[in-house]
């Protein structure tokens, strides 16, 4: 099974549009989900939404997440925290810029790569 | 801590936000993305929705509560660290704390929000009152002490240039600013001082 990705920008059009791109490179050899946008409908991250993307994109090997500014990091960090301990160990957020990190994360996942690969790979991208 | 007493501190603090958020709108758009009013006014009254079940709870399950809403409702980089602040007050705080408890749960909660914010006091963040407002604490002060810390410590973040989260994108232009999250630590601070001086 792949590592899934989850893409996470404070607005919706962007993780939508990133997600299509990803979905162009891979086909449905990877499990994807992408959530934007405050639990009010503005621009900004929304913890259970998050969430409910790993759960969307999950695989038992595990599930990167990309993101974008500031407060999608912090969002994504403390919906990680909130998974379930067996789960936890197996969801990393990508220190990658969000488009470019999850189109080469999700290329990665799509030859097998396990997370460690992944993720290095999305951070790679730019001599990171 | 009774019932009554606990709804009255979280109602001073969720209120003394609420009524500022235009304000911390307008410090945010100085240096930031311009949501922290907006996002601190939706968790709070959030939390005043909430409030009698809150209320009901023992101590340290009502910050607990608290901080899951803040988390869940405020969509900005505030919620996970004013979230974080309060799951850790909660996981920390003795059902009846003594002042040393209080000053060992605020201590440990503001290391949670350090490690959840990958950031450090001096970076013109909320850490740059929550910092001070413990150590004066430790040191056995009041609460008109307390308040004046605060202020100071809110004050100081002006001259500071942001290291952490948007407002580092400006570097140096978001130098001569108040950071908005230092107000609003401020804020929560000067309402609980309030609140104890009142029951006092």
């Amino acid at each position: 099974m792949n590592v899934g990705i989850v893409i996470v920008s404070h607005s919706p059009k962007i993780a939508e549009g990133a997600a299509d791109m990803v979905r162009q490179m891979v086909g449905d050899r990877v499990k994807l989900a992408w959530t934007g946008g405050n639990s009010a409908g503005g621009l900004g991250t929304d913890v259970a939404q998050i969430l409910a993307a790993i759960e969307a994109a999950w695989s038992d090997a595990g599930v990167a997440i990309l993101v974008d500014l500031g407060g999608a990091e912090t969002n994504a960090e403390m919906a990680v925290s909130l998974l379930e301990e067996e789960r936890r160990d197996r969801v990393v957020v990508c220190n990658a810029a969000v488009v470019e990190g999850a189109v080469i994360a999700a290329t990665e996942a799509s030859g097998g790569s396990p997370l460690p690969v992944v993720r290095q790979a999305a951070e790679e991208i730019y001599g990171g | 801590m009774d019932d009554p007493r606990k709804e009255r501190l979280i109602r001073a603090i969720a209120q003394a936000v609420i009524d500022h958020a235009d304000e911390l709108t307008a410090l945010d758009q100085a240096i930031g993305d311009g949501d922290h009013g907006l996002n601190m006014q939706r968790g709070f009254a959030a939390v005043l929705a909430d409030l009698p079940a809150l209320a009901a709870k023992r101590l340290p399950d009502m910050l607990k509560g608290i901080g899951m809403t803040l988390v869940m409702q405020v969509g900005g980089a505030a919620g996970p660290l004013y979230g974080t602040l309060f799951l850790e007050l909660g996981k920390t705080m003795p059902e009846q704390p003594e002042r040393d408890d209080l000053v060992a749960a605020f201590g440990a909660a503001i290391r949670a929000v350090m490690a959840r914010g990958k950031s450090e006091p001096g970076q013109k963040t909320m850490l740059d009152v929550l910092v001070p407002a413990q150590a004066a604490l430790a040191e056995g002060a009041d609460a008109a002490r307390l308040k004046i810390v605060a202020a100071e410590a809110a004050a100081r973040t002006v001259p500071m240039r942001a290291i952490r989260g948007r407002a580092s994108f400006l570097g140096e232009r978001s130098i001569g600013h108040m950071d908005p999250g230092a107000r609003s630590s401020q804020l929560m601070l000067a309402a609980l001082a309030d609140a104890v001086e009142q029951a006092a």
